[in-house]
């Protein structure tokens, strides 16, 4: 909403407040005012020019010589309007004015002739093209013949203004109007708020005479009201009020239009003319469309209608889509003679939905969405009455065409004084409640301890007295109110373990090296279910604003790897990167199956300490490293199995594995993808982290640190290369007997000095017993039976 | 053979002076002090002079091998302290050469300022809790006060999926959730997470993006206590000498409905780019929770009251950080994620 502030002092004094000052008054007690805009933008030197004589340029065809008469002078002007014409009140910039974007006027000669200034449009005073009169809009802006030549244009065309932008929240409808802001400004600095005196002459002629009115929908449109003026002139409206609408963001049209929206603009009240002879009927009937029903609104689109879409008819016919737009076909033009004014009550659900059917928002349908003042239906119709009256030298006809069965009662809402001081931690007086109001306007009585208020209709958003307690508060100041901290008894807080284990999953992920990303949820159809670790249909977007962004992801790595990408194609080769987030599938209920998944991508070198000539770059078994940390700190046992997936390496990816169940995978990217998305060797891994978190670990118990020490022996062995060095390892564990603590891969070899097809891989085997120290015999025993199990499975030792 | 005694003296301390290695040094102690050397071999001739010189000539023996022994030990030290400082020095090493790399990660920013809050209000009593991206409905918008056609639905455009399920565009379902399982006892938490609304992404705005919220239901909540509470959360979060102020302002689910501003922590209030030269920024939004909320939820609202508050982590780490586009917080560059790795502290 913008608010000029000459035209608010219309209403309401504003105590002549430097308007960055009322602006900032107005912020702290509810409205934000995003803007405070200078109309004058610095604008000096700019008069009323006369244009006595108008030639063209003998050098150039599209400039004109004119004399203009500026007051003092007449002066030589060159002119490249094409509206440009003898005998016209123009806008004039002399030499030395300046202009809007740091322009200064300077003397000059153009092709020859010397030019002492410039003719202006509106828009090089600062206007916006888009609120600029269609006639003038590609050229210069001429002024009423009225008009004094020399005056001051700024004072003419009132731009000694400034206007306040507010950024109204969508509860205060009810400063969605001039005079709804007096009421606001008035309250904030205890002025009274002066409405507009309405008067006019009445033809003997009743408007019921020519007009009759229906309405077969009393629910969307408990209030109808018509007035019929007639041998009106349509013609431009005067400069006051062309000026006032553009300081709104209005562009001018005719008078008649003009009037309609100086209304809605000061009242909040959309109002709509017809132009009564294209009516045809001399019927108005409100009702819901029939489907499929056809009108042309006002913008010349073709729209099809729907049954619970209201329509204002002629009785046969729409006219006009309610509270959203008029029809093309009885627009007022400049060959209206008579005018039907329509002020209604529409429904705000029935004009949200038909308006956002159609995707038509307009200045009439965000009013009536948002609930308009059910007492200034009336009231606006008489407004717009007088001002046809005056300004297009209409005759109105006696009284009004009306519907009405609105109620238009005021609300009552009761609240006591120490209701409102409890809530608010405060000890505002009585006589302070009473004052704000009385400020408000709001009729106020005192009764039994109690306020009982009379909300004026205008301020639909005071409903119970919560919403008092907020106005008592706002208009006494929030900084009034003292800080405090709740007295309730005191609580632990603290994470679940759930959040607990999370934190620790990413510090030991961020130690280990990697940085944590965040990607998007939404993806496209051919991400979604990419490296995804279940196959689930995929969820789409009803509306989604693109392709790219229009499904819920499966599985982060798609995204992550993006990333990654992302920074290689920027050189930076070495990238590290995990995530934790969402994934999305479809589950039993309407809601879906959402998991929280870790996911990580590694490409690159991992370790670089390039002068001491170390560096190694990312393989699976970094990666494997990370995940089996994972799993002792989080006190899980995650085991490896071979495994496959589409769009990974197939000899080099494993499914992670908890309790027999495949809980994420790992592997290194297939060459083909790693091409697809322009990377080298890069290992990537995902997983369900929620079924990681959500297992409940045992309570941490010590073991005696060894008093006895440990015996270890060594075995090479020659392996068939088909054959896994894990299959080797269970055999050994298993043959171990219960001596055998650990056994670790410590060598692999699969050079030219093995035979084809072989490779040897050496283990270390740790014996040990809790309970005394190991004999050597013991240890021959154990490692007997180890060795007799190899050679059981055909595992050669290596001399 | 005094006189031999003398010579053998003068030449051992000549060769002692001479060595300038341990090993020379060790040579002469071997050719002189040693069983093959000319001093054993004179005290080994002894048997051959008369009975009554031996005594004598035995002490002077026993002096010069005394005072060659000396002398050999003396010069050792200074040869063994030379021989290692030479070994010192051959092993010195290029200290400026840069040391061996430790690999370490850090935090998204948005994870950092949403942990450093968490933080915060759980030292303050308060636990997390946790919800559902894709939402239904009514838990993000009909238990928020905010029935289908409310025309403050169009503050937060969404993504719908079905008619009643949708992408949350707060986390307020969050709060919601709780309250209902809480079923009317008191409540305080903080809610942090994702979520969505129908923005083109630009410098500004991200279809995507993370929030944090506030709830706190008990007997006898008043405004004052959101406003001390946020005093707590600015003077810790942004510095102790943070002001706050409310703004009256309006959200569907808070009545009374307010903005909270901090003066500015770069330049105290006195006006700078980062306020836009008004002294105060933006921080969060807040109120007390309108009570048709408590009532949906099953609460008691003329004897339970409550306040709440929302904030978007971007917008704060943006302002902290002096991060000038949204956008960086979700493409991921290494060279922008690596630089929240310091402490601030």
């Amino acid at each position: 909403m913008l608010v000029s502030i000459n035209w608010l002092k219309d209403y309401v004094n504003t105590q002549q407040l430097p308007p960055a000052e009322l602006g900032e008054k107005i912020t702290r007690s509810g409205i934000e005012v995003d803007a405070v805009i200078d109309r004058s933008h610095g604008m000096t030197n700019i008069v009323v020019g006369y244009v006595e004589s108008c030639v063209k340029h003998p050098e150039a065809d599209k400039l004109s010589i004119c004399q203009v008469n500026v007051g003092e002078e007449t002066t030589q002007i060159i002119c490249g309007a094409p509206n440009i014409a003898a005998g016209q009140k123009v806008i004039v910039a002399r030499p030395g004015a300046k202009l809007p974007g740091d322009i200064k006027i300077k003397k000059a000669k153009l092709r020859g002739e010397e030019s002492h200034g410039m003719i202006c449009s509106l828009q090089e005073l600062g206007i916006e093209g888009k609120l600029v009169p269609k006639a003038y809009a590609e050229g210069i802006y001429v002024l009423p013949e009225d008009a004094e030549t020399g005056s001051d244009v700024l004072t003419n065309f009132d731009l000694n203004d400034t206007v306040l932008e507010l950024g109204l929240t969508p509860n205060r409808a009810d400063a969605m109007s001039m005079i709804g802001v007096a009421y606001e400004v008035g309250a904030i600095l205890s002025e009274e708020v002066k409405l507009p005196e309405i008067s006019y002459k009445e033809a003997s002629d009743t408007a019921a005479s020519m007009l009759t009115l229906n309405v077969d929908a009393p629910e969307a449109n408990p209030l109808y009201v018509a007035k019929v003026v007639r041998n009106i002139k349509v013609q431009e409206s005067p400069m006051w009020l062309q000026q006032r609408l553009m300081s709104a963001g209005v562009r001018p049209h005719n008078n008649v239009v003009d009037v309609t929206n100086y209304i809605l603009m000061e009242y909040g009240q959309p109002l709509h003319a017809f132009d009564y002879d294209l009516l045809e009927t001399g019927n108005i009937t409100v009702r819901h469309a029939k489907e499929g029903e056809m009108i042309t609104t006002l913008d010349d689109a073709e729209r099809k209608l729907s049954g619970h879409q209201l329509v204002i008819t002629n009785g046969e016919k729409p006219v006009a889509i309610a509270g959203v737009m008029g029809g093309a076909d009885s627009e007022v033009s400049e060959a209206t003679t008579t005018v039907v004014i329509e002020s209604a009550y529409f429904e705000s659900g029935s004009v949200r939905q038909t308006s956002k059917d159609h995707g038509l928002r307009s200045d009439a349908s965000s009013r009536y969405e948002k609930g308009v003042d059910p007492n200034r239906v009336i009231p606006a119709a008489e407004r717009a009455a007088q001002l046809l009256s005056e300004l297009a030298g209409g005759e109105v006809l006696a009284g009004s065409v009306v519907f009405d069965e609105l109620n238009k009662e005021e609300k009552i809402v009761k609240v006591s004084p120490d209701f409102i001081n409890s809530r608010l931690g405060m000890k505002i007086s009585f006589e302070d409640m009473w004052d704000i109001l009385n400020r408000l306007k709001f009729n106020t009585e005192a009764a039994n301890g109690q306020l009982v208020i009379s909300v004026p209709t205008r301020r639909q958003d005071i409903q119970i007295p919560e919403d008092v307690i907020e106005e008592i508060a706002r208009l006494y100041g929030y900084d009034e109110i003292p800080a405090t901290l709740p007295e309730a008894e005191t609580t632990p807080g603290g994470l679940t373990p759930y959040q607990a284990k999370r934190r620790i999953v990413r510090s030991l992920l961020e130690g280990a090296g990697l940085l944590q990303a965040t990607t998007y949820s939404l993806t496209s159809e051919k991400s979604a279910k990419q490296f995804a670790l279940e196959e689930t249909e995929t969820t789409r977007l009803l509306m989604p604003m693109s392709e790219e962004r229009s499904i819920l992801r499966q599985s982060l790595l798609p995204h992550l790897l993006e990333s990654v990408t992302y920074n290689t194609a920027r050189r930076m080769d070495s990238v590290a990167l995990y995530e934790t987030g969402s994934v999305f599938l479809k589950g039993d209920d309407e809601l879906l199956n959402e998991q929280e998944h870790l996911a990580v991508a590694i490409t690159g070198l991992w370790l670089d300490n390039s002068w001491q000539g170390e560096k190694k770059p990312v393989d699976f078994f970094v990666l494997k490293g990370i995940v089996e940390t994972l799993g002792t700190k989080l006190g899980v046992q995650l085991t490896f199995e071979r495994g496959q997936m589409d769009d990974l390496h197939p000899g080099r990816t494993a499914f992670i594995m908890l309790d027999g169940h495949r809980i994420g995978v790992i592997g290194q990217l297939h060459p083909s993808e790693q091409k697809e998305r322009d990377l080298k060797t890069t290992v990537v891994m995902e997983l369900n982290l929620a079924l990681l978190l959500n297992i409940e670990t045992a309570a941490l118990l010590y073991t005696p640190v060894p008093r006895y020490p440990s015996m270890s022996r060594d075995v090479a062995l020659v392996l068939s290369k088909i054959v896994e060095a894990g299959t080797i390892e269970t055999v050994i564990r298993n043959a171990g007997g219960k001596l055998l603590k650990d056994v670790r891969v410590f060598d692999l070899y699969e050079g030219d000095k093995m035979e084809e097809g072989k490779k040897s891989v050496a283990f270390s085997l740790t014996y040990f017993d809790p309970e005394k120290t190991l004999t050597d015999e013991e240890v021959i025993n154990a490692h007997e039976k180890v060795l007799a199990a190899l050679t059981e499975v055909g595992a050669e030792l290596r001399s | 053979m005094e006189a031999q005694l003398q010579e053998l003296k003068t030449q051992a301390l000549d060769k002692i002076t001479a060595a300038s290695t341990v090993k020379e040094l060790n040579d002469v102690r071997v050719a002189y002090l040693g069983k093959k050397g000319p001093i054993t071999d004179l005290l080994k001739g002894m048997g051959k002079l008369p009975a009554e010189e031996r005594p004598k000539m035995g002490a002077l023996v026993n002096v010069v091998r005394e005072e060659v022994t000396t002398q050999l030990e003396g010069r050792m030290v200074i040869l063994e302290e030379e021989a290692i400082n030479q070994k010192l020095q051959s092993e010195t090493i290029d200290i400026t050469l840069p040391g061996r790399p430790v690999k370490t990660g850090n935090p998204h920013p948005l994870t950092r300022v949403v942990e450093e809050i968490e933080d915060l209000f759980i030292s303050m009593g308060y636990e997390v809790a946790e919800g559902p991206e894709v939402e239904k409905d009514y838990y993000n918008f009909e238990a928020l006060n905010l029935p289908k056609g409310h025309p403050a639905r169009d503050m937060q455009d969404s993504f719908y999926i079905t008619e009643d399920i949708l992408l949350r565009t707060h986390t307020s379902p969050v709060q919601a959730r709780t309250m209902e399982a809480k079923g009317g006892e008191p409540i305080k938490i903080i809610c942090p997470g994702k979520v969505y609304r129908r923005d083109s992404d630009d410098a500004t705005h991200s279809h995507q993006f993370t929030q944090i919220e506030g709830l706190v239901i008990g007997e006898d909540i008043r405004m004052s206590d959101l406003k001390g509470t946020l005093s707590v959360f600015a003077k810790k979060m942004f510095g102790d000498d943070r002001e706050i102020r409310l703004r009256p302002s309006f959200f569907p689910f808070t009545e009374p409905s307010v903005e909270m501003d901090i003066s500015c922590f770069k330049c105290g209030g006195s006006g700078c780019n980062v306020c836009k030269k008004t002294g105060w920024i933006e921080i969060l939004g807040a109120g007390m929770v309108h009570p048709n909320v408590l009532e949906m939820a099953g609460y008691d609202s003329k004897r339970l009251t409550g306040f709440a508050f929302g904030m978007g982590p971007e917008r704060i780490a943006m302002l902290k950080y002096g991060v000038e586009d949204i956008r960086h917080f979700y493409t991921n560059d290494v060279r922008f994620l690596s630089q929240f790795q310091r402490t601030e502290l």
